[in-house]
């Protein structure tokens, strides 16, 4: 193992840039520092925070589940988490459907040519989500936003977006549709790649046209991609806040105050509640492990359907 | 395009040779794509077409597709260049007459970007090195936990450093912002740890049997061979970093620490409601994506072929 040296002094450096173990554990060091104090401890922490009664000013009190309690009998809790489903319900699906669709097309084009698209697509992604949001609140402007100038072109009456409560989720559903399609659609396409060309050639010479093509080959083979997209973009989903902060600022009407929201009021109201804040964020993190979990389930993500075929 | 047939028959006309050559599959496709690129591209010709506006002609010509009577004012003014005491005179009621100096956010951001970028980067690529390449005992043990790390809600963690960071006293500097991020995040060492991982271990094992130090062979060997992926990993730390609103707007609202996003969210909220000053705000905005339209002219491929190689868990 250790190297033969003259001076006892290169043997001892020797033996130190030598030995696996303690330049493992140098290695990972620094990280472990950072995953403890910010990743671990913060997660304990949480749990902890969420059973007291506490408003960072004054002592801290143990009051039990109580938080949790007052939580699950506030309605004010439940139309945040029914603004937060409704406005994933608006974004996940028409999302992928989008992205599957664009993935498609470029796999039509020769490698040069996809990947200057691809390049392309991948820039509103790139973008802050505040630029995103001011971006198309400008756009959107119900009076001035040249949407509804273009609309108008069509024939199409001049819409409020942003400023109703009826279409003001659907509008932040379209607006972070923009930002993440092109991204989602690259992680497809390379799915897309990993399909051997073999199987669209067995399938022509038995007949089938593209359609069928793409329900019997593309869509199960693309299921271990799409079940990553999808499990990613429902975790994100969920934690819509940027757009909304930056657009509507939860309103009109309190039509787009989602989870996030109503854990910072808890945070910034006038009294502040850290137990109950911390108690719904728990309650989201619940959530999302459970809809993980049954996504996992249901896509049988693991596994990739092209063993059937070898 | 793509499905060139040669006809029997061909005219002289090379265009017309192409236009006979598309099937219907290929003019839905075209179609497709045009749209795709207009929905992408027009929005970002509209903040430079903003921004160039006269602010006070803005709300004139909302369908003018070119900016109107073209000024780098907005672009001076947000960058301070601008006495706040000639806006007042110019007695435009849409106009935010307060302190707009982007310099500082600007400063702010890069200072923020770069150290997080440079410790994330070391650090997680050292840790992922020691993952996929050396034994030590608890190793599956402890990436086992780093994976978990990736499950947890941004929400969750951000309460509980909200309260630490507020304990150490450092609501409001430089390292409260750049301290959950600095060390690393459970999805940079991931993410080099899947490249440290398809490397060829042959080259490894040789330079040990030539006596090479288990450091000499991260050093000269590992780390050279994944230069790109290394830096790909940077400019998407970079970027993310860049575009973080939520922690820097908790920790970091005052003006001396302010980065530019949080500084757009202010000045959208300081604006009037019935009439934003969309041409400083779009001014502002084309500040604000100086680095990515420069990522995305240097790097866009290696961008995107790194986020297709992170989609393969």
């Amino acid at each position: 193992m250790v190297a033969k040296s003259k001076s006892s002094r290169s043997s001892l450096l020797s033996f130190l840039t030598n030995n696996e173990m303690l330049v493992a554990y140098l290695f990972i060091l620094p990280s472990l520092i950072g995953f403890v104090i910010f990743y671990a401890i913060p997660a304990v922490r949480a749990i902890e925070i969420s059973f007291l009664e506490w408003n960072l000013l004054s002592e801290a009190k143990f009051v039990g589940i109580e938080n949790y309690q007052k939580l699950f009998a506030d309605d004010r809790f439940w139309s945040a988490m029914q603004t937060t489903i409704y406005y994933v319900l608006w974004n996940i699906p028409l999302e992928t459907l989008l992205a599957i669709l664009m993935a498609v097309v470029l796999d039509r084009f020769s490698s040069g040519v996809s990947n200057l698209l691809r390049s392309i697509m991948i820039v509103p992604w790139l973008l802050p989500n505040v630029i995103v949001a001011l971006l198309w609140l400008w756009m959107l402007d119900p009076s001035l936003g040249i949407v509804n100038q273009i609309l108008a072109i069509f024939g199409i009456s001049k819409q409020p977006f942003l400023g109703s409560p009826d279409q003001a989720i659907p509008s932040i559903a379209m607006i972070n549709i923009w930002r993440h399609v092109g991204y989602k659609a690259i992680l497809i396409y390379a799915g897309l790649k990993v399909i051997p060309k073999s199987l669209y050639e067995a399938a022509a010479i038995d007949g089938a046209n593209e359609i069928t093509k793409f329900f019997r080959i593309t869509l199960p083979l693309l299921r271990p991609v799409l079940a990553f997209v999808l499990v990613t973009s429902v975790i994100g989903s969920f934690q819509i806040y940027d757009t909304i902060a930056i657009t509507t600022d939860g309103g009109p009407a309190g039509s787009t105050r989602v989870i996030i929201y109503y854990i910072f009021e808890q945070i910034f109201a006038r009294r502040i509640n850290m137990g109950m804040a911390t108690a719904a964020s728990v309650v989201l993190f619940a959530i999302l492990v459970t809809v993980t979990i049954i996504q996992n389930t249901l896509l049988r993500s693991g596994q990739s359907d092209l063993a059937d075929y070898s | 395009m793509t499905t060139m047939t040669t006809q029997a028959q061909t005219p002289a006309n090379p265009f017309i040779r192409f236009l006979r050559s598309l099937t219907w599959g290929d003019v839905i496709v075209g179609v497709i794509v045009a749209i795709m690129l207009f929905l992408v591209l027009f929005p970002l010709w509209w903040v430079v077409r903003t921004a160039l506006t006269n602010p006070t002609k803005v709300y004139s010509d909302p369908s003018a597709i070119m900016p109107i009577e073209t000024t780098t004012f907005n672009l001076e003014r947000v960058l301070g260049m601008i006495d706040p005491s000639e806006i007042v005179g110019m007695q435009a009621t849409n106009l935010s007459a307060g302190t707009l100096n982007f310099w500082i956010y600007l400063r702010n951001s890069v200072i923020v970007s770069l150290i997080i970028t440079i410790g994330q980067t070391t650090f997680s690529a050292m840790a992922a090195y020691a993952f996929a390449r050396l034994k030590f005992p608890f190793r599956d043990q402890i990436f086992f936990l780093y994976l978990m790390g990736l499950m947890v809600p941004g929400i969750v963690l951000f309460i509980p450093n909200f309260v630490f960071i507020r304990q150490l006293d450092l609501i409001g500097t430089i390292p409260g912002i750049v301290a959950p991020f600095f060390f690393m995040t459970p999805f940079s060492v991931f993410f080099m740890r899947q490249f440290f991982l398809t490397l060829n271990r042959d080259l490894e094992e040789s330079a040990r049997l030539d006596g090479a130090s288990v450091l000499g062979i991260f050093w000269r060997i590992s780390l050279p061979l994944i230069q790109g992926p290394l830096f790909t990993m940077a400019v998407l730390t970079f970027i993310g970093s860049w575009n973080e609103y939520l922690w820097p707007f908790l920790v970091g609202r005052n003006e001396e620490v302010r980065v530019l996003t949080v500084a757009l969210a202010v000045f959208r909220q300081q604006t009037p409601q019935g009439a934003p000053d969309w041409a400083g705000l779009m001014a502002g905005t084309i500040v604000a994506i100086i680095p990515t339209i420069l990522v995305f002219m240097f790097f866009g491929r290696r961008v995107v072929d790194s986020i297709q190689f992170s989609g393969f868990k």
